[in-house]
């Protein structure tokens, strides 16, 4: 079968930092991969390469079997179409009342009127439990939690294909985090999209992901299912999920 | 460090930004020039550049063309040419200080605001966000804001050249003794329309310039606060030296006809 999502040989440098070093990632239709790794080990930049945020130096991206890069540029709308994103800080527009953020592409680039973007805005927030007396806040208003519920009903609104999470439960205390958490999986289920996450957070992976695959200095070090990530046998997973300083991953000072 | 690599150096970097400013430029008129528009957002930057800067551009004209008049008087008066105080006014204010006082006042208040405002939203990924909406940023951010300030600007010279030309008036029949209707018409009499035309064409230009700035720091900006700080310093400067430049040039073309 045709994986959804490919990333093949992935290079990416900025100066003389290598950051990626030829990531082959494939993410078959439907399933939710997470991608887990230290700071600054390059999850970040594979999330954002995936999605044409970042161009690769190297390497290519495949969505749905079509290389990104044969893909002219008049149609990369179209493409971004397909996809949503959660960013890690929600990237709510404040200039925007909530509805108006969750509306946003409805409103903008699908040409659907106010009224009935309203209304599918307005039903997309009550899905992440938020109230309708919420839409017409600004987002500065909203608590941290909110806003990422706020970011995930603007992903979804659309009913993308795939999604991309980007440290969804960075910055949420521990019963928001899983709040999030059971909000991803249900949406994602709900669509039957194919979700790419990364994470640090062991409790968001091993809830959200169908597999796991570990991101080390611009490498995949292991991939695997989900279940299998405490007795993966492989000393960089081991020494990440326990949260060991010791081990083969050295802190760079 | 060889004196003639830290040279080289400096050029090829000046001249790599040249050519970044100039794409940008490019992208950015190319969005003004083809649908779709975001009206909504163009009059949103309508309001916030063009009526929101009438008090501090009315208040700068009024008092240069105010000191302007006592400058005139004083330097006319060393050879019996008092006079001509309100002809010289008028053509100052309108071919040179209307347009360029207007522009530099945009330049602090308007070139700082986007940049802050883009720069702010590069930090937070919102320009990121607008991408992964099938949204073009330079549809959305960078057009609405050069169409604005290009469209505004003559509209704020035309009311700097007014005031201005209304304070020289004020200081000469209250506190120099000339008569108000004879000043009036000296002034009308004197001035042809190509006086205040060249004056709103190049204010125009002067739009797009402080606007791109704005725009062009606030949208490459990187590096958090920090970032969106320098951000907005590089945009002020870069606009006001900018004006000054476009205005020597625009100026020495419009004279040569």
């Amino acid at each position: 079968m045709t994986p959804m999502l490919e990333l093949r040989g992935v290079k990416k440098a900025f100066g003389p930092k290598v950051v990626l070093d030829g990531v082959t990632i494939p993410v078959e239709k439907g399933k939710s991969l997470v991608i887990i790794g230290g700071s600054g080990q390059g999850k970040s930049v594979t999330i954002k390469i995936a999605i044409g945020l970042l161009q690769p130096d190297a390497g290519q991206v495949f969505v749905d079997g079509q290389d990104v890069a044969d893909i002219p540029q008049k149609e990369r709308g179209k493409l971004a179409a397909r996809f949503g994103m959660l960013f890690q800080g929600a990237a709510l527009f404040d200039s925007l009342t909530v509805w108006e953020n969750v509306a946003f592409r409805l409103i903008n680039a699908d040409g659907v009127s106010r009224k009935d973007a309203k209304e599918r805005a307005v039903d997309a927030l009550s899905r992440v439990g938020l109230p309708a007396s919420v839409a017409t806040l600004y987002p500065i208003e909203l608590s941290g939690g909110m806003q990422k519920r706020a970011g995930l009903a603007r992903a979804v609104v659309a009913a993308p294909e795939i999604i991309f999470f980007d440290e969804p439960t960075t910055g949420l205390d521990p019963i928001n985090a899983d709040v999030i958490n059971d909000l991803i999986v249900e949406q994602v289920k709900r669509l039957g999209c194919t979700a790419v996450s990364i994470t640090h957070d062991m409790a968001s992976a091993r809830k959200i992901g169908d597999e796991i695959a570990m991101l080390h200095k611009g490498k995949i070090v292991w991939r695997g299912p989900a279940a299998d990530i405490d007795h993966s046998g492989n000393p960089f997973v081991d020494q990440f999920v326990n949260g060991r300083a010791d081990g083969p991953i050295k802190v760079e000072a | 460090m060889n004196p003639v690599q830290a040279v080289g150096r400096s050029t090829i970097g000046l001249m790599r930004t040249a050519g970044q400013v100039a794409i940008f430029a490019a992208r950015g008129l190319a969005a003004c020039v083809s649908a779709p528009w975001f009206a909504g957002q163009f009059l949103r930057q309508v309001v916030a550049i063009g009526y929101l800067s009438l008090p501090v551009v009315g208040l700068t004209a009024v008092f240069t063309g105010a000191a302007l008049a006592l400058n005139i008087y004083t330097g006319g008066g060393r050879f019996n040419a008092e006079q001509i105080m309100p002809q010289i006014v008028a053509l100052g204010i309108t071919r040179e200080l209307g347009p360029v006082l207007a522009a530099l006042m945009l330049a602090g208040r308007v070139s700082a605001a986007i940049a802050a405002e883009i720069g702010a939203m590069r930090a937070t990924e919102q320009i990121d966000a607008l991408k992964t909406l099938s949204t073009d940023p330079f549809r959305y951010l960078v057009a609405p804001r050069l169409l604005a300030a290009i469209l505004t600007l003559p509209f704020l010279t035309a009311v700097a050249d007014t005031i201005g030309v209304a304070g020289g008036f004020m200081v000469a029949t209250q506190t120099l003794g000339f008569s108000g209707p004879l000043y009036v018409q000296n002034t009308w009499n004197f001035l042809t329309p190509w006086d205040i035309q060249s004056g709103l064409i190049k204010s125009a230009v002067f739009g797009f310039i402080v606007a791109l700035m704005g725009a062009y720091h606030g949208y490459n900006a990187s590096g958090g606060a920090r970032g969106v700080g320098r951000a907005t310093t590089h945009a002020v400067v870069s606009a006001a030296i900018l004006v000054f430049a476009a205005d020597y040039v625009l100026t020495s073309l419009f004279s040569a006809k």
